[in-house]
């Protein structure tokens, strides 16, 4: 029985040490350095043409200025769709359900967005708050409105984040527990309710990953807008 | 054969008698510089006899990940075993 929904998302502590740090540096361990060859074992031929493939996509649009962000980026791409992945597992820790994290994650590299902007070319940076072709009536209210949506947008990233996943294991948790109830009293029941846990199972992996590249694409976004 | 005599914090974990596990154990380096020269040399050792092979396959990393499941099931031991099914909690 399940005594609480919610209790798989606490941290648990081992000696007083949380779980949370082994989750948290196991990405570092999966990842080999390159070598210095010319060919490469097949781990790495595999990492380096995903990672080459992403910072084509991703920085392509960008200008120039824009290229240095990519060891950041592309950082924490791989590490946040390797927390998200691995917390899939059964009886992992996945670090990224944690509010916490995703805000410090998304407050700080949001902050550097603006604040570069606003130093480099604040009228340009300040432009964005008002959109092209908006009647002149309307001007002070969009104003206003652009400004909070400014101001949302790391709380947004964050929040996305930790929804989707949280969600995402919850409703795991619970239509598991279901299927495994029912197993004894209705089996065909229980036979449903597994596709749809199988199925869900194959969501959660697509979404995984989708989160973690849409927290980075739309970081790079806000960075294409300000530098 | 007669090896040369070698000092017994030296030796090979596997080639320490019982009776020097004390020794070795005192003289080996706690120090975080030892310990993550330590978590070094064993994260090579595996490295280089699992994954940097010509036809590596997909057992280096599983038996990563499978460890990893397993130290989580051990840390979280705890906590799970309220999830037990039971008549009477």
């Amino acid at each position: 029985m399940m005594l609480n929904l919610f209790d798989q998302f606490m941290s648990p502590t081992l000696l007083g040490i949380p779980l949370m740090l082994l989750a948290l540096s196991l990405p570092w361990v999966l990842y080999p350095k390159p070598l210095k060859r010319w060919l490469n074992n097949r781990t790495l031929t595999i990492q380096s043409w995903f990672i080459n493939n992403f910072i084509k996509q991703i920085f392509l649009p960008m200008n120039t200025e824009g290229h240095k962000w990519a060891m950041l980026l592309t950082s924490l791409l791989i590490f946040l769709i390797t927390l998200n992945l691995l917390g899939l597992l059964p009886y992992t820790f996945t670090p990224t359900t944690q509010l916490s994290l995703n805000m410090a994650f998304a407050t700080p590299i949001w902050l550097t967005t603006v604040i570069l902007g606003m130093r480099k070319q604040p009228t340009h940076s300040l432009g964005h708050l008002l959109p092209e072709g908006t009647p002149t009536l309307l001007i002070p209210i969009l104003v206003v409105i652009e400004t909070i949506s400014l101001f949302i947008r790391p709380l947004a990233l964050g929040v996305r984040l930790t929804a989707n996943l949280t969600a995402g294991h919850l409703l795991i948790q619970l239509i598991a527990s279901g299927a495994y109830f029912l197993f004894p009293l209705m089996p065909a029941v229980a036979l449903l309710t597994s596709t749809l846990l199988f199925l869900l199972t194959l969501l959660e992996v697509a979404v995984a990953m989708i989160q973690a590249y849409v927290f980075v694409l739309l970081l790079s976004l806000y960075l294409q807008e300000n530098i | 054969m007669a090896d040369r005599p070698v000092p017994v914090v030296e030796k090979r974990l596997m080639d320490v008698k019982l009776g020097e596990l004390g020794t070795w154990l005192g003289g080996r380096d706690f120090t975080p510089n030892g310990l993550i020269s330590a978590v070094r040399r064993g994260h090579d050792r595996y490295y280089n006899k699992y994954i940097n092979v010509k036809k590596g396959g997909i057992g280096g990393i599983a038996m990563l990940i499978v460890g990893y499941v397993a130290i989580s099931y051990v840390w979280e031991y705890d906590h799970i075993k309220h999830d037990r099914w039971r008549k009477y909690h």
